[in-house]
Order: structure tokens, then sequence, then C-alpha cells
């Protein structure tokens, strides 16, 4: 599928990678200056690669082994603020120790870009696939983009670093991409040449740095008469990146003849009665299977939501204009709430002609979410399912499968 | 390269909000005047940072940062990873600097990492023996005895009862080259060793004792006094490890016993009441340990003026 779209120029560079080696290759050739990671399952693969591409001299970065993913993204801070083009990656319970200090990143308006290899949190300790982690920092004020594919992954790291060092945005940008699902398996993906991201990605330019040649006081205090304005700017710099991502994915498809960017996808939409909303590498399954309920004459589609944050309300809303029914799979939950995805879908379409929003927890924890869970959905959707539902739950594991 | 003293501007500005006669504030100031003005600062959040940078205003003359409370030293280590991947390792000196409770406490992990991979890095720690910003709780450097919010005396406790955490020895236990203890009692002594630091490639520690009127409970003319009693008694010796080893420790003319210390602090009130003798000798055979590992003359007898 990736193959077909491809200009035959960059069929050249086409390889077999593992997605964790795709997204490596990439940041290699976004020449960061500082890379500090800690290791947690699935993300290792993508920073011991780096650290063998510095090992080989082939990447001129320094590569801080830090102790916990907390000081690694505390070292991402400090060389950002001293003016360096920094990376970082991790998972789940990493995620979550380092969410106090992305809160900090954000807050000081500074452009780290990192990875989540999206892993569920314990208990219990499970090491497969949600999205709980990048869900749980959603509101710290990082811009969140799920890749669905390897290639989508790669490429939407070279587009990360030009988003997040553009100074109308300066906030740290966040790549999800599905643990083991993305991160471990091996596809077609075409890298670019060095020469190709250095003329789409020039050297970061920082607006504000450490130099005693300048000096300034950063991450100072403040009161409530400026709190809330501070959170204004950071929000405003969220709307620009809502007009910046489809226009970089633009212009990325200039650079690199493919376009793996922008805010949402739409799939087989038109006319359509029935839609699933989803993020991520579940929506190549839903796509197989849109085009299989098509076939028999359903009249279904897809939404894929790109970028998360910021949440492109008004894509969302025009995309779903019309449609009767919607599913929106949630790779994460709320617990003692009804649907995370669901809440800004539902936000995006209040006050218009609104379809009826079914929420459907799946493939929690590594669970597979299969053709035929998705068939499910859609037969629960058409019977008017309930406000939240569960998708393969087993209640014969935990004995409540009686009455 | 440092540029020399400018007395009329230190690099810690006027105007900031500390309480008259802290200890910290003014260890920070002659802390970073004998560094001068080619570095980079980055702080922990903490009295120093609070009383030195409200929006809009900043004391720091320096190029300074404060992120969190506990990763200030992942934070330096960042700061140094740029300037050496931008070429900039000569523009300055990188400093971290935090409180006794971000130091020895939930900052501990972070400086453990970044003295174990060997940044080159000066630490700080502004050892005024509690967390004084959220309003004197214990810390893990708080001596035996004193009374904090989270260690109050009562009807079965005489305060702390966990002897202070020997962080030098930590610190040293890394294979650093160069730990020092210092106080604001001694500003000569301070910024020798603040000079002497700065000279060591590496990561390197000083630790400033620096009293605080408010959770001490003093007089606030007395900061630098107590801060000398605290040294003369034994009670906070001034030593620097050199490659782990003792290489220097500051000569006291007498030994005084620890009440003439513990005898003007509010925290150390109720062992000077009748029933705390035993207590006491405790803080008093601390001292002597001090004493005997540090080399100071035997205990003077002093005539207590009351
Ligand atoms: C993770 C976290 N926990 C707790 C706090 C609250 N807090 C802020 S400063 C501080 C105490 C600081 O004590 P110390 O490091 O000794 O510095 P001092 O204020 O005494 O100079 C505490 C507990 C915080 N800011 N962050
Ligand atoms: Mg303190």
């Amino acid at each position: 599928m990736v193959v077909l779209s491809q200009k035959s120029a960059s069929l050249l560079h086409m390889e077999v990678l593992e997605g964790s080696r795709a997204v490596a290759e990439v940041v290699k050739r976004c020449r960061p200056h500082v890379i500090s990671a800690y290791p947690i399952t699935p993300q290792t693969h993508i920073v011991e690669n780096l650290a063998q591409m510095v090992a080989d001299g082939e990447l001129a970065s320094e590569f801080v082994n830090v102790e916990s993913e907390h000081s690694a993204a505390s070292v991402c801070l400090g060389a950002a603020a001293t003016g360096a083009r920094t990376y970082t990656a991790t998972s789940s319970q990493g995620l979550a120790l380092m969410s106090e200090v992305l809160y900090n990143i954000a807050g000081l308006r500074l452009p780290v870009v990192l990875t989540c290899a999206n892993r569920t949190l314990s208990a219990p300790l499970s090491i497969w696939n949600d999205h709980q982690d990048s869900l749980m920092v959603r509101d710290a004020g990082v811009i969140q983009l799920f890749a669905e594919d390897c290639q989508e992954a790669a490429d939407m790291h070279i587009q990360a670093y030009k988003l997040a060092e553009d100074h109308r945005v300066l906030l740290p940008v966040m790549v999800a991409m599905d643990g083991f699902i993305l991160t471990h398996t091996f596809e077609p993906v075409t890298i670019p040449t060095q020469e190709e991201v250095d003329a789409f990605l020039p050297p970061y330019q920082p607006l504000h740095y450490l130099t005693p040649k300048a000096p300034l006081s950063m991450g100072t205090w403040c009161e409530p008469d400026k709190f809330l304005e501070v959170k204004y700017m950071m929000h405003q710099a969220m709307e620009v990146a809502l007009t910046l991502i489809p226009q970089i994915a633009e212009d990325f498809r200039r650079h690199f003849g493919r376009y793996s960017g922008g805010l949402i996808e739409e799939y087989r939409m038109d006319d359509a009665q029935t839609a699933f909303v989803a993020m991520g590498s579940l929506v190549t399954t839903i796509k197989d299977t849109v085009d299989e309920l098509r076939e028999e004459g359903h009249r279904v589609g897809l939404v894929k939501i790109r970028a998360y944050r910021p949440f492109p309300t008004q894509a969302v809303a025009r995309a779903l204009e019309g449609v009767e029914r919607v599913a929106v799979i949630e790779k994460a939950i709320s617990i003692g709430g009804v649907g995370i995805l669901a809440a800004d879908i539902k936000s995006a379409l209040y006050g218009r002609e609104r379809p009826m929003v079914g929420t459907f927890i799946a493939g929690l924890g590594g669970r597979d979410v299969t053709k035929d869970s998705l068939r499910w959905i859609m037969e629960r959707l058409e019977e008017g399912a309930t406000l939240q539902e569960f998708v393969d739950l087993n209640l014969s594991l935990i004995g409540d499968d009686e009455g | 390269m440092n540029t020399p003293l400018d007395r009329a501007e230190p690099l810690i500005a006027p105007g900031h909000s500390a309480c008259v006669g802290c200890g910290e504030v003014l260890g920070a100031r002659l802390c970073l005047d004998a560094a001068g003005k080619d570095v980079i600062v980055t702080g922990a959040t903490g009295c120093l940072e609070i009383t030195t940078s409200r929006y809009p205003e900043s004391s720091w003359r320096v190029p300074w940062i404060h992120s969190l409370f506990e990763n200030t030293a992942a934070v330096a280590a960042g700061i140094e990873a740029a300037l050496k991947a931008l070429g900039r390792q000569d523009e300055a000196k990188v400093i971290a600097h935090g409180g006794d409770g971000a130091t020895a406490d939930i900052g501990l992990q972070a400086l453990s990492g970044m003295l174990e991979r060997g940044h080159d890095v000066l630490y700080i720690c502004f050892d005024n023996e509690a967390y004084m910003n959220t309003g004197v709780q214990r810390s893990s450097l708080t001596p035996v005895g004193a009374r904090t919010m989270t260690t109050p005396p009562g009807r079965q406790s005489w305060g702390e009862v966990i002897p202070k955490k020997n962080m030098p020895a930590i610190v040293a236990a890394h294979g650093v080259p160069y730990v020092a203890v210092a106080s604001v009692g001694y500003p000569q002594d301070l910024q020798k060793k603040m000079k002497k630091a700065l000279a060591v490639r590496g990561p390197k520690y000083l630790q400033v004792h620096v009293p605080c009127p408010l959770g001490w409970a003093f007089d606030t003319s007395l900061t630098i006094k107590l801060a000398q009693l605290a040294v003369q008694t034994a009670l906070y010796p001034l030593y620097e490890l050199e490659n782990g080893t003792v290489t220097e420790v500051r000569k006291v003319g007498r030994r005084l016993p620890v009440e003439e210390y513990l005898k003007p602090q509010g925290r150390f009130r109720h062992l000077l009441r009748p029933g705390a003798e035993k207590e006491l000798a405790l803080i008093q055979a601390l001292a002597d340990a001090n004493a005997q590992r540090f080399g100071y003359p035997p205990l003077s007898s002093v005539t207590v003026n009351k």
C-alpha cells in the first residue's frame, strides 16, 4: 500500500526496516544535538539504534545515558534551554515518570521532540500496547501526533521538529506510535537522505537561550494575575499548530513526494452513514474492514485522528457531517468516566446536527482488535449501543458469565 | 576567565524577597560573586528560587533557569551536554544549586546520575537543614534534636531523632574529585572553595551551611554568628575532600560546647530544659566524634553569659 503511493524516485530508498530503526534513522537525519533516554520496553530499540549510530560516529549527538526518565526529560529541558535540538523516547511508566517534566518543558516553551512507543500502564503489569500513556499527558501542552504505520511514524518525526521549533509554536511534540505493533514490526519504508532532510528542516534557531552573553532568567514563578495569560499563550500556540500541521504536511509532500501528516484522514467517508473514529495502527485494520463492509453494501467510513493535541475540532465536525452513527474506538480508558477520545469527538459535534456516538473500549493491554471485533462494534452501533461498550470482554474470566 | 568581582554589582541583585538575615541568599551571592559572570546557573524549587525570581523580576544577573524541585542536577547535565554539542563549552561554567531537601532527598537520584556520569558541573547544596520553603519540615539534613513542623517535640519526642545524612561522603563515593563543606560564617573560605571547585574539570560538590532565622527561630542579627558557632562547636566542620581524602580542615581557635550553638535557636529550645540531658549529651557526642575526626582542639570550658 505504501509502495503504490511513492514517487518512483523514492523507491530507490525503500528498505524493509523495523519501525524503531526507521524512527532512529530519521531522528539521526534531524541532527539532534543532545539525546537522552532511559530504557523501557517497547521504546528500547529506538534509543539502542541511536546509541549505535553515535558509537559508530555516524551521529554527532551528545548521548546522555541517564538514571531515569525524569532525568531524560530534564536533560532535554536543560539542553533545549541552552539552544540545542533534543530528542528523547519513552513508554508507559517512563512517560508517567516524565509527566512532571513534560508539563514544565511545555510551560517553558521548549521544542523537545519525543517518541512515545505506546504501552499501557501498570497494574497489572503489561508491556503491551494501548494509548493510556499518551492520553495521560493530554493536558500538558505537548503536541501529540499518532502514527498509523512505520512510514508515517518516521515522516512525522521530521515534521515534528519543524512544528516544534516554529517560533509561533515552541511546544514539545510527541510522536505516538503503537508499541510492538509498529516499533517491532518490519515494514517497507522510505528513509530520506540527509540532503533531503537538510533541505526540509533548517538548523534549530532558538528564540531565547541561556548564555552569559545575554543573561536571562527562565522558569520564574508568577502570581495569579499572570498565570492564566501564560496558559492562554500556550493554547494559542496550539491553535497555530492546528493551521501549521497541514501546511507542514503539504510542504513535506513537496519535498518527499508523500503526504504523511495533517490533522485527520478521511477514508471512504463520502455518503457514509456509519463512521469509525480511531488513532494509531488500528486504523489499518479498520480500513480493511471498511472495504469489506462496503463490498457488502454498508455505507461505512473511517476518520483517523492524527493530531490528538491540538484537537482538530473543526476538521472532525466537518468529516462527520451528515453521518448517522459514530463508533469511537478507544485504546484507553477513563475509569469511572465515558471515553477519552469520545469526549473530544462529542464536543466537536456539540451544537450541530448530531449523530449517535458510541464509545468502544478496545485493545487495552495489547489485546488484538480484529475485524470480527470491528464487525461486532458495527452491529452494536446499529442496534443502538449504550453509552460505553467493552469490546471482546470475557466475563467468564471474572466468574460473571452466568447472570 | 572570570571577570573580576564588581563590588558595586553583586551578581544576585538586591530587591529580592528573602527574609532579613537569610543565610541562603547571602551564601548564593558569595558563591556567584566568586564564580563571576561567565556561568549558566540552574536552581531547584525552594526558598532561593522563590525569593529571587518572581516574574517579571529576577535577581539573577547571570543566565539562570529553574525547572523543578528534584531535577536540577539533570537540567545542569543537559546544559553541559548542549554546550559541548554546540561547541560552546568555553562560554560558561555550569552551576546547579539546590536546598538540602532538593539535594539530599528528592533530587538525590538525579544528583547521583549527574555525578556518576562525570558532567563538568558544580553542584552547590545550600543547607539550611529543613524544607524552609514549604514552612519548615524536616529533611534528611535536619540535625538531631531539631524541632521542625514534622518533627515536633511532644510528650514522647525530643524532635528529630535521625542523624544528619553524610552527603559529602555520599558524593565523594561517586569518585567526585572535589567535595567541600563551607559556611556563610566564613565568607573568604567559602569563596576560595568556590574558585577551587570551578577550576576542577568534572563534577564537584559544595555544601554551604546557611542559617535560617525563620526556620531555626533566632534573632536575625545572629546569622553569621550562628554559622560560626556551628563550626566552632564541631557540629558543622568545614573541610575539603579531594579524591575521597580529607585534605583541609578549617581550624578553630578553641572548641565550644554545643550549648553555645543550640541556645540562641528556638528549634533547640526544648533541649535546654531540665529532663533533656540525655539528648543534649547525644548532640555533644556527635560533635565530639566530628572533633576527633577533624582534629579539633579539646573542648574549652566557657562561662555561659546569661
Ligand atoms: C515534586 C515536588 N514535591 C514537593 C514540592 C514542594 N516543595 C517545594 S520547595 C520544597 C522544600 C524545599 O526545601 P529545600 O530543598 O531544603 O530548600 P529551602 O526552601 O529550604 O531552601 C518542597 C517540599 C515540589 N515543589 N515538588
Ligand atoms: Mg532547606
